[in-house]
């Protein structure tokens, strides 16, 4: 279990995060939820120990994180960011193979059979600057898919995606998470940030909803996802219906604040 | 975790990417050595290259000379271009790798240890060893009247380079204006305290930092070569170590981080690594501009940016370029020589302007 406890960042005299307890279970899908600002890439970077705590403490299966070597870490917790920026002009596969720890002769062997489950096949010679923000997000999650086959297979490794659906269109979406699906499935961990209420009710085992810096619910989407939980979180007046397939978030009052609508 | 054994899908090779990379590695080895046999060749004194490796052969086996030109063509193969030739390749390779390494850690192209203030910097503590040091060289043991140079050069380089990255760096990103401006700061302020130096050093000084500002690798010694090899020759070793991090890199500091490099550790060796590097350079050829930033560029057009191939790319093209600007020097007006340093700004500057102009979008 990757655990984050009484967790809490301070920025330029603000904090950020103040005091979070987080679990993230292996074979479960946790999204983390909220509004713009309430610290949902803050806590997905304290937790992968990219932001410093002011106080708290991260571990992975008991052992702190800052206890483990950078490569033990990177073999059991990777992270795709919103958007990466590549310095010179990489080639597909020479970004996936950042991922990919050393595999040397069967490295285009992994980077082919990595893009073709991205649903980029022939991409590893292309340009990574070429690409189209879309494309280029999934060759990311290849990427990162990618440093997680370093870890033993008896041990649970944990994927971190911060919003990883905001540049895809539908179809991209379900790749992206449906990827996530398999990682948990294959009793992997993952989180994911994700803006979207309906794909995080569709797509969560867990959804936490944080709001200005503190846990608000944390538990099942027939728990959390409902009109209570979401307007205290977003301040916005919601309906949540029940379909067949599940949950969904209809906004009530756009009209009037449609500045700070979410859903 | 491991999905290695579920790979039943059907495999694109890209083999075609990695083919190039072999062979141009091949191609830089073949200039790097037809730049060094050229040195040794060409010159006022022309001499056939088959007679070079003849004479070399015969200097090592120890086979007596018999004509007073067959004398002549030892002493100036032996003597005098052997030495200037094996330094030419270490300051070429030492800056190039040097340059590479700088511009991986910055995220940056422009990042060429000339432009921003490190060879400058290692150039004031070079002089400043001349200067003041030499003064104090009757009480220092002999390894510091041979090692003081560079192990001053070296350490200017050190001071300058983590000033420039705790100046242009925040928070993980280097704002490229920030970079080049800092750098303009800090390699006036060099150039200050080397005017200032030149003012107060003696006539005799003052003919030798002449050196300095313009860069030359005449009265290449043997011992410049002692002096200025271990610290490229660690630069080389310390390279292959950073390849993967400097790529890594490329991607972001965070997602370095993430991938399970150290960075901070990798920042802080390649600082050191780019120091000796620039420093050796510098002690051993006053300052030669645009090696650093030319050289990568070029080898990064033709191996692609993967600092697996780009490092050592660079070091066999940086001595091939260093080794052609100072033929170039010293054939264009024999038996005067042209500073080597004139040489390399006289190409590299309207490069740079030329980067510089297809980057504006990037620069702001």
């Amino acid at each position: 279990m990757y655990e984050g406890k009484d967790v809490r960042v301070v920025m330029n005299g603000r904090t950020l995060l103040n005091g979070v307890d987080m679990e993230i279970r292996s074979g479960q899908i946790t999204v983390l939820v909220g509004p713009n600002g309430a610290g949902k890439s803050t806590l997905l970077k304290a937790l992968s120990g990219e932001h410093k705590l002011a106080a708290g403490r991260v571990s992975l299966d008991g052992t702190a994180i800052s206890e483990l070597s950078a490569r033990e870490l990177a073999c059991r917790r990777a992270v795709l960011p919103q958007s990466v920026e590549v310095a010179f002009s990489f080639t597909v596969a020479e970004v996936i193979s950042v991922g990919l720890m050393g595999s040397g002769a069967r490295e285009s062997g992994r980077v082919a059979r990595l893009l073709h489950s991205v649903e980029l096949p022939g991409f590893a010679g292309r340009r990574y600057d070429s690409l189209s923000g879309g494309e280029r997000q999934r060759v990311q999650l290849a990427r990162v898919l990618a440093q997680l086959e370093c870890g033993h297979a008896d041990k649970a490794s944990y994927l971190f995606l911060d919003e990883p659906t905001a540049s895809l269109d539908l179809a991209h979406q379900f790749v992206v998470l449906r990827l996530a699906r398999a990682h948990a499935d294959k009793g992997g961990g993952v989180l994911a940030v994700l803006h979207d209420l309906n794909l995080a009710a569709m797509v969560a085992d867990r959804i936490v909803v944080l709001a200005n810096g503190n846990i608000i619910a944390d538990g099942t989407v027939d728990e959390v996802i409902c009109d209570e939980v979401i307007e205290r979180a977003f301040g916005v007046s919601v309906r949540v219906g029940v379909p067949p397939a599940g949950p969904y978030v209809l906004p009530q009052n756009i009209r009037h604040s449609a500045g700070t609508a979410q859903a | 975790m491991s999905a290695e054994q579920s790979s039943s899908l059907p495999v694109t090779e890209h083999k075609d990417a990695a083919r190039p990379v072999a062979a141009g590695l091949v191609l830089f080895g073949v200039l790097a050595v037809a730049a060094f046999l050229g040195a040794l060749a060409i010159g006022p004194f022309s001499i056939a290259p088959g007679r070079i490796i003849a004479v070399m052969w015969e200097a090592w086996s120890g086979v007596e000379t018999h004509t007073s030109a067959m004398l002549r063509e030892r002493v100036v193969v032996m003597d005098v271009r052997f030495p200037r030739a094996v330094l030419g390749v270490l300051v070429g390779a030492g800056t190039a790798v040097a340059g590479a390494i700088m511009q991986g850690v910055f995220r940056n192209p422009l990042a060429d240890p000339g432009l921003i203030g490190v060879a400058p910097g290692a150039g004031l503590a070079a002089v400043a060893w001349m200067v003041i040091g030499s003064s104090f060289l009757v009480h220092l043991p002999d390894f510091f009247q041979v090692m003081g140079l560079p192990l001053a050069a070296f350490f200017g380089g050190l001071v300058t380079t983590l000033l420039i990255s705790r100046l242009a760096t925040r928070d993980g990103r280097t704002s490229v204006a920030t970079l080049l401006f800092a750098g303009l700061a800090l390699g006036a302020m060099a150039a200050a305290g080397t005017g200032v130096l030149v003012f107060i050093a003696t006539e005799q000084q003052t003919r030798e930092l002449l050196f300095w500002t313009m860069g030359s690798l005449a009265g290449a010694t043997w011992i410049k070569v002692a002096m200025a090899a271990p610290f490229v020759a660690a630069l080389l070793v310390l390279s292959p170590f950073l390849a993967r991090g400097l790529d890594a890199m490329a991607l972001g500091e965070a997602e370095a981080y993430h991938v399970g490099i150290p960075v901070e550790r990798l920042k802080r060796i390649a600082i050191v690594a780019v120091a000796a590097g620039v420093g050796a350079a510098v002690a051993a050829a006053g300052v030669v501009g645009f090696i650093g930033l030319m050289v990568p560029h070029l080898a990064r057009l033709a191996l692609g940016p993967s600092h697996r191939a780009l490092l050592p790319a660079s070091a066999m093209l940086g001595a091939a370029v260093l080794l052609a600007a100072d033929i170039f020097a010293r054939m264009v007006a024999p038996p005067a020589e042209v500073p080597l340093g004139i040489v390399t700004a006289l190409v590299g500057a309207p490069f740079f302007l030329w980067l510089l102009l297809r980057r504006r979008a990037f620069v702001g």
